[in-house]
């Protein structure tokens, strides 16, 4: 089963749940995805199968890419991505992936390029609670002492120093589906992803192990793979 | 935004009565007693109509044994069954926080009397 599709984040608000509470929601245009191609064992030494969504315009195609939907007979898409799979033979080329994937209450992870924030200094990008503004305080923003002088006498791996924030591939984990409507291609996950409005985000079946008892037994029902057990550690 | 609006439709009630701050309304609501479920209402006059679409409230003030008692309700709940308008109130504000500083007959908001007859139905 494939376990992910390519969507657009469109954005975030609130929806009422069965009970009348609120929860907080971002809306996803999710799919329809197109198969694209298919990459097997035989030849490319791992099983896949790549998927497009949107659209693009023919001019905007070098002629390498032109040639590669031309004999594919597709129309050109905004992007491309490949998905594990080891049931590469039920996909065909051309086939259209929609949302029937996933299902309500399922955990998924989604991927994006986070909001660009531009080269921030260290109160904004690590967290540093900066210096005095008045009375004399010359310390205002700066990131302070970085190495000290005998000892270490170097800086130290991993320290928070002013650099580019933002704008790179982040995946938030374990999101809920709150409501899908396949008709519309929307998808409802709880709570924030990255990105800005109308970016391309991936949605994905989430790697994370599923504590919760009612999602364990859900899971337990359809995939045993789903399901890690509980380390002893945490129970005693 | 089109997208937007397809899921914020799907939940936006349709049959919400006009009413406005001043007004003096009553509100029924489900609430759940352990395993039972019964209806609650709660009468007062609203002082607050914030925000729109599917984040819409209201807020009700009502004095309850000499205390004043504020309850914000989101328009669009499906807790909330019923909103019915008693009185319109004659007020010039939009928000009548003012009222909370006010006691007795300083507190009382007068009725709106309009000189044509008009259903509060048909208005609107």
């Amino acid at each position: 089963m494939l376990e992910g599709l390519l969507g657009r984040k469109i954005g975030m608000t609130q929806v009422f749940d069965g009970q009348g509470a609120i929860v907080p929601v971002t809306v996803v245009q999710a799919g329809p995805c197109v198969v694209l191609g298919k990459k097997m064992m035989v030849k490319d030494a791992y099983n896949a199968i790549q998927l497009g969504f949107g659209q693009k315009k023919e001019k905007n195609l070098n002629k390498c890419r032109k040639g590669f939907y031309t004999k594919a007979n597709l129309k050109p898409v905004e992007i491309i991505k490949e998905f594990k799979t080891d049931a590469v033979d039920t996909y065909n080329v051309g086939q259209e992936i929609k949302l029937d994937i996933f299902q309500i209450g399922d955990y998924v992870d989604v991927t994006g390029i986070s909001k660009g924030k531009g080269y921030a200094g260290v109160i904004k990008r690590c967290g540093y609670t900066g210096g005095r503004s008045t009375h004399g305080s010359m310390f205002h923003r700066k990131p302070g002492s970085i190495g000290a002088s005998s000892f270490p006498s170097r800086v130290l791996k991993g320290l928070g120093l002013p650099g580019q924030m933002g704008n790179v591939q982040r995946t938030t984990i374990k999101l809920e589906i709150v409501d899908i409507d396949l008709a519309n291609n929307i998808i409802l996950i709880k709570g924030a992803i990255p990105g800005n409005n109308k970016g391309l985000i991936m949605i994905k079946k989430t790697t994370k192990a599923l504590k919760h008892k009612k999602v364990v037994a859900k899971a337990k029902s359809t995939d045993q793979k789903l399901v890690k057990k509980p380390s002893k550690k945490k129970l005693v | 935004m089109d997208l937007m609006k397809v899921v914020h439709d799907k939940q936006l009630k349709k049959d919400i009565p006009s009413f406005k701050p001043g007004d003096l309304v009553r509100v029924h609501t489900k609430v759940v007693e352990g395993d039972n479920e019964r209806v609650q209402v709660f009468e007062g006059t609203v002082i607050a109509r914030k925000s729109g679409g599917l984040n819409e409230s209201l807020t009700v003030r009502k004095i309850s044994f000499g205390v004043g008692v504020e309850r914000t309700f989101p328009i669009n709940s499906p807790r909330i069954i019923k909103l019915e308008r008693i009185k319109e109130g004659r007020v010039r504000r939009a928000k009548l926080y003012y009222i909370r500083d006010k006691e007795g007959k300083e507190a009382k908001i007068k009725e709106k009397i309009s000189n044509q007859v008009i259903p509060t139905d048909a208005k609107g």
